[in-house]
């Protein structure tokens, strides 16, 4: 009897805290979207507008300067910054889901903007690449040439980690690979098919070589063991592009950003970032 | 091991330091595997009781089916709901066309679109869980309550509320298999900043960039955020049971 009692209570306990367990996930579905949003005055609410850019670009912490400068500049738009590889914000443009497109594939994007996806294609700024690799570099790479340098690694089979995932940054390896007439090819090359932050990781445990942007190695470059060893190669710049979408959801948007970018105003606040923190641009703005 | 417990000590220092941007991812999270684990429940559990107590034609198929549905990897639903919001699929055509606007709106890179995305992923597991629990209840039960005249809804009441720990059992996959899932939110909802951030899609950015012991912090956050959860539902799970033999 007192079982049975204590079993009925124990029900009704347990339903009570179900009831109390849904409730709760529900009130917190139905919380209001815009409390996160905006910390300004929040007058009238701002049209989204979605970037596409590249991960590297996002990890290189421009999007923190650059974007609350040109929501203030424009407050009737709301940034999205959606962070994929190169071939992905493409794709995202093509489908039209994305507005704009901050990318830096070039060949890509003049097809992109050929096929008719895009509006127009224009240079906002460029970074650099380097080829970083061990302290002690085995291969002996310090110093030469970008193709010298791909060839000695190949001949040497020195192990090179590739971000193997169609970014703007492995168009731009698999273009230099070209350069020096190569295929690389064997156990030495490491197709990771990740991000440029996880590339380098997996370079600095190996220990291997790779290449990467700039601003993503000096980003990380306390928590890995690797050296820059080829520079400043004119061969390594990379070239960033501007592209409002054709048909895209926020098409005044898009060409907003594209222009501001591209105005002396956005290009300001691309020259001054990366001073403070590493005392020298990260990025350089080129614009016309 | 210092980074683990550097880990720990940051993922306290967010919880209690009032960060707001921990905390909007957590409750983000919250709300969009909640009602997505909502929604899959008031599907799944009556799919799953029909699937365990009914004959009915196609049924083996609908189990095939359903049994595929709990080991679809999360980045291929993912895909699948990208194809079907994207501003180019064909719901925005058929969209397009009723309403005769020659611009669709935007439904990817929302929470709901990350909610269907999930909605597609945990059913099959609360349905699936279900419909082994409901099986297991012996049909001599169900018989001898329709022939003392309960109605096929009593029926049902009845056979579920014998198979609790089964159903909870089901709620408990479908909610694991979605607050731990990273890649169909991180397709569908973007990972944008205030917006669509989730706390599995906020590790990957966090370990993309290096910063691991970040990742790892809120890695935590995300394990005790399971762990209270799990805890409670386990608790419900065998409060009723432990009297009843």
């Amino acid at each position: 009897m007192i079982d049975r009692l204590r079993s009925a209570v124990f029900r009704r306990t347990a339903g009570i805290l179900l009831v109390a367990l849904v409730l709760a996930m529900s009130l917190a579905a139905c919380e209001p979207k815009e409390d996160a949003t905006d910390t300004g005055d929040g007058a009238t609410e701002a049209t989204p507008l979605v970037l596409a850019s590249t991960t590297s670009t996002q990890d290189s912490g421009l999007f923190d300067v650059l974007i609350p400068a040109f929501e203030e500049a424009y407050p009737l738009y709301k940034v999205e910054v959606i962070a994929v590889g190169t071939g992905e914000a493409l794709e995202l443009g093509q489908n039209k889901d994305a507005d704009v497109l901050l990318v830096h594939a070039r060949a890509k994007e003049e097809t992109f903007v050929a096929d008719g996806y895009g509006t127009e294609r224009r240079d906002v700024m460029y970074n650099d690449f380097i080829i970083v690799g061990p302290a002690d570099d085995p291969a002996g790479i310090e110093g030469m040439s970008v193709v010298d340098a791909l060839t000695k690694l190949a001949s040497t089979e020195s192990v090179f980690v590739s971000r193997g995932d169609e970014s703007g940054t492995h168009t731009a390896e698999k273009a230099l690979w070209g350069k020096a007439a190569i295929t690389p090819a064997g156990d030495w090359y490491m197709s990771a098919g990740q991000g440029m932050g996880d590339v380098l990781k997996i370079a600095s445990e190996t220990p291997g070589y790779t290449m990467t942007d700039r601003a993503t190695y000096l980003n990380l470059k306390d928590s890995l063991a690797l050296e820059i060893l080829v520079e400043g190669d004119t061969s390594l710049f990379n070239q960033y592009g501007v592209i409002p979408v054709v048909g895209a959801a926020n098409p005044e948007g898009a060409r907003a950003f594209a222009d501001w970018i591209v105005s002396d105003e956005g290009q300001v606040v691309i020259e001054a970032y990366g001073i403070e923190e590493f005392g020298a641009p990260l990025f350089f703005p080129n614009a016309e | 091991m210092e980074v683990l417990w550097n880990a720990i000590v940051e993922a306290g220092r967010m919880l209690f330091s009032g960060d707001f941007t921990v905390y909007e991812i957590v409750f983000l999270s919250l709300r969009v595997s909640g009602l997505s684990l909502l929604i899959a429940m008031v599907i799944g559990i009556p799919l799953g009781y029909l699937i365990g107590s009914r004959r009915f034609l196609g049924r083996q198929l609908v189990m095939v089916i359903v049994n595929t549905g709990m080991g679809l990897p999360p980045v291929v639903v993912g895909l699948l709901v990208y194809m079907f919001l994207s501003r180019s699929g064909p719901i925005a055509e058929l969209w397009l066309s009723i309403s005769g606007a020659t611009s669709a709106p935007r439904w990817l890179f929302t929470v709901p679109a990350m909610i269907v995305a999930q909605v597609i992923i945990s059913t099959p597991l609360v349905t699936g869980v279900t419909a082994a629990a409901i099986g297991s209840v012996p049909r001599e039960l169900r018989l001898q309550a329709r022939s003392l005249g309960a109605s096929a809804w009593h029926e049902a009441a009845l056979t579920i509320k014998e198979a609790r720990r089964g159903v909870m059992a089901a709620i408990v996959a479908g909610f694991g298999g979605i607050i731990s899932e990273v890649g169909a939110v991180m397709i569908v909802g973007g990972n944008i900043e205030h917006s669509t951030r989730v706390m599995t899609t906020a590790i990957v950015l966090e370990a993309r960039k290096g910063n691991f012991g970040l990742a790892l912090a809120l890695g935590f956050i995300l394990i005790g955020i399971s762990f209270a959860i799990n805890n409670g539902l386990t608790a419900l799970q065998q409060s009723g049971g432990r009297y009843e033999r």
